[in-house]
């Protein structure tokens, strides 16, 4: 396509926070604005006013802060309107799972404005929530790990007797710890419970490797792109600080295999532990972009371009290959801002 | 014992396995090795080739050479055929 003709959008993104936990928003950003297709103007949805992704140079062209999705659907709708009057939005990619919901919910409501998303349903949504994971592997022929759903700190005693020690004590949207004690799983227990809520999920330990895959569905049960990665440095959080694209056919045929059972519609990620035979586990799906989300774009098949693409109801083919052995390293950069950047967003709710 | 097809070696004995991301370094012997189990020779061709290329005591080949095959068995870097 040659420049004359590339098409002119507004792409609105959340997850800017490009911090040591990071958001995707960042990553989403960069594989859309290295789509070759769009003439792209890009809107940052910022909760905070630090999240790096705000004053990072070439990354939002404007920055609006929105609502936390405790304040509801109706609030969410209505700063929207509002950032659409101004900026015309074409598609809205959220990036958090704490937000999906409300946006799955409003998404009929965005497509009556002219805004685009390309969300899984609330049905897909529900059915790989973690306090469900088990049951929708059973249902469909996926390993994953025996869990239990509690809701008080008493039962955990219960189930770490059934599973044995070590167990893995999980926040409701984000965060793991394993638990080798009692006293430790007690521990996790309030941490999670004081951060995320109820309820806290116990899953039973699973030794292996972990390899995670980025994938895109078209909603009709095709797999756009998979690409699994291998996670080369992980910080203290758990998240991958390098990570290596890998060869292996039979992850690609998992994520397909996920995407024809549940027709998925949009970005997702499984987290797998490859057990020493070789089996394996889905551990989580997250039900939107992961983080490191550009190393698909840096091996061949740039997912956030085509679920902006898809987004707009074109005819996206399958990606067949990807580059094996590609690497990212993430680092850390001190950006330098003024006050008046931070005064603008804190007070004003726009950069 | 069969090499796993898609290992990358480089020149420099850099061996990358695409299947887990596990890397690894070894020596121009070991890289050497590695080549001639992907031609598909033989025990006694890549005697023959690595004992024409370097000086090897005699005796000393088969105990070397089955030690570095348990350390690529222990990466899963070998499989049984």
């Amino acid at each position: 396509m040659s420049n004359t003709t590339k098409r002119k959008l507004t792409v609105a993104v959340t997850g800017l926070n490009a911090v040591d936990s990071p958001g995707p928003g960042v990553a989403v950003i960069r594989g859309i604005r290295d789509c070759e297709d769009f003439d792209v103007r890009i809107i940052g949805l910022s909760y905070e006013s630090l999240e790096p992704g705000i004053y990072m140079e070439g990354i939002a062209d404007k920055v609006y802060q929105i609502p936390y999705p405790a304040a509801g659907t109706d609030t969410l709708m209505s700063r929207l309107e509002y950032i659409h009057s101004v900026e015309k939005i074409d598609v809205i990619i959220p990036n958090f799972d704490a937000e999906l919901h409300n946006f799955i919910k409003i998404s009929k409501q965005l497509k009556e404005i002219g805004i685009s998303t390309f969300l899984p349903t609330n049905e897909q949504f529900e059915a790989r929530d973690k306090v469900n994971l088990f049951k929708f592997g059973e249902k469909h022929g996926f390993l994953i790990p025996r869990d239990k759903t509690i809701y008080d700190v008493n039962e955990l005693a219960g189930v770490a007797k059934e599973f044995e020690y070590p167990i893995v004590v999980k926040g409701k949207y984000y965060e793991a710890t394993v638990a080798y004690t009692l006293e430790q799983a007690q521990k996790a227990y309030h941490k999670l419970n004081a951060k995320w809520g109820l309820p806290i999920i116990v899953q039973e330990f699973i030794s292996g490797t972990e390899v995670n895959i980025a994938a895109l569905g078209d909603g009709e049960g095709n797999t756009i792109s998979a690409v699994p990665m291998r996670k080369l440095f992980i910080t203290d959080k758990g998240k991958a600080w390098a990570g290596i694209t890998l060869e292996e056919q039979s992850l690609i045929d998992l994520a397909s295999k996920f995407i024809n059972a549940t027709k998925w519609r949009g970005g997702f990620e499984i987290e797998i532990m490859r057990t020493n035979d070789g089996k394996p586990y889905i551990m989580e799906v997250n039900p939107r972009f992961p983080a490191w989300i550009y190393l698909t774009v840096g091996a061949g098949q740039n997912q956030p371009a085509s679920l902006v693409k898809l987004a707009l109801g074109e005819k996206v083919d399958p990606y067949t290959s990807y580059a094996v052995g590609k690497l990212f390293i993430r680092y850390a950069w001190d950006l330098i801002t003024d006050v008046t950047e931070f005064q603008k967003i804190s007070a004003f709710g726009e950069l | 014992m069969k090499i796993n097809s898609n290992l990358a070696v480089s020149d420099s004995g850099f061996i990358f396995n695409p299947s887990n991301g596990d890397s690894f370094s070894t020596n121009a012997v070991g890289a050497d090795i590695i080549r001639l189990m992907k031609e598909g020779k033989s025990l006694n061709e890549i005697k023959k080739e690595i004992s024409a290329k370097y000086e090897v005591e005699p005796g000393a080949f088969e105990k070397d050479y089955e030690d570095f095959i348990s350390q690529l068995q222990d990466h899963f870097l070998v499989s049984h055929v």
